[in-house]
């Protein structure tokens, strides 16, 4: 029986509105790589993102554990769950917003804030909390950004 | 919106505000205004943003943020006198 009062620790990635198509692609590419670097990944987001990865990936070779994000930060909250590192995926007010909520919940894990979409320069600005940051105009193409992700987490470069 | 979205409230900001518009539409406009951190319980919600997060009180309504991946921050006003009270227990005070 597992010691439902210890915290499990996990990496999660905090994925937001999924209307950017670069999101999915950047999530599952995440996804493969943590859990294939040795991460237990947990993925937290809304319904409906969450189910744009289930339906792509119904086998779950590489999405794992998913978590709607308000039970994840209740989870947090109530110290059930810690993560390091946590990534968070944002292109509007919103995400940062729930990255400066991570950064609160979790002050000693490595914050990763992904950062993109049509004008990410100005969201990048508005992020005055400690984290790591990978900044990329992308909305449709993924490609820029999947190499900045490689850079930030020293992964080595695919050919794909 | 879960619980709130139960709740009768008063959105006073439109859709797509940003926090930060949020936060200082509360500071200019309530003389009674509380600071919580980002997971505080609000109607049974744990509420999100970039700390600190600005409440405004009048009498028995609470005015607060409200954060969704999609819409961005909702800035509602419901009215609840021991919700009130509670925050006027448990959050700081602007000094």
């Amino acid at each position: 029986m597992s010691d439902i009062s210890r915290p499990t620790g996990k990496a999660l990635l905090v994925l937001g509105c999924p209307e950017a198509p670069a999101q999915q692609a950047i999530a599952l590419y995440l996804a493969h790589q943590l859990r294939t670097h040795g991460a237990d990944l947990l993925i937290a987001g809304n319904p409906s993102v969450l189910n744009l990865l289930k339906v792509s990936d119904p086998d779950k070779h590489y999405i794992g554990q998913t978590m709607v994000l308000e039970k994840c930060i209740e989870e947090i909250v109530e110290k059930r769950l810690t993560a390091d590192p946590c990534v968070v995926c944002a292109h509007n007010d919103a995400a940062i917003s729930y990255a400066a909520t991570m950064r609160h919940l979790l002050p000693d894990s490595r914050l990763v804030v992904i950062i993109f979409g049509k004008d990410p320069e100005p969201l990048a600005a508005s992020v005055d909390f400690p984290c790591e940051k990978i900044v990329e105009k992308a909305v449709h193409n993924p490609m820029q950004l999947k190499n900045k992700v490689n850079e930030v987490f020293g992964w080595a470069v695919s050919r794909t | 919106m879960g619980c709130i979205e139960n709740l009768k409230y008063e959105m006073l900001l439109p859709l797509g505000a940003s926090f930060k518009e949020c936060r200082e539409y509360v500071e200019k406009n309530f003389k009674e205004v509380w600071y919580v951190d980002p997971g505080y319980k609000l109607f049974d919600e744990y509420i999100i943003g970039l700390p600190p997060i600005a409440l405004g009180l009048d009498l028995g309504k609470i005015v607060f943020p409200y954060t969704k991946p999609c819409h961005g921050t909702y800035l509602l006003l419901v009215e609840d006198a021991d919700e009130a009270d509670r925050v006027r227990k448990t959050a700081r005070k602007k000094k």
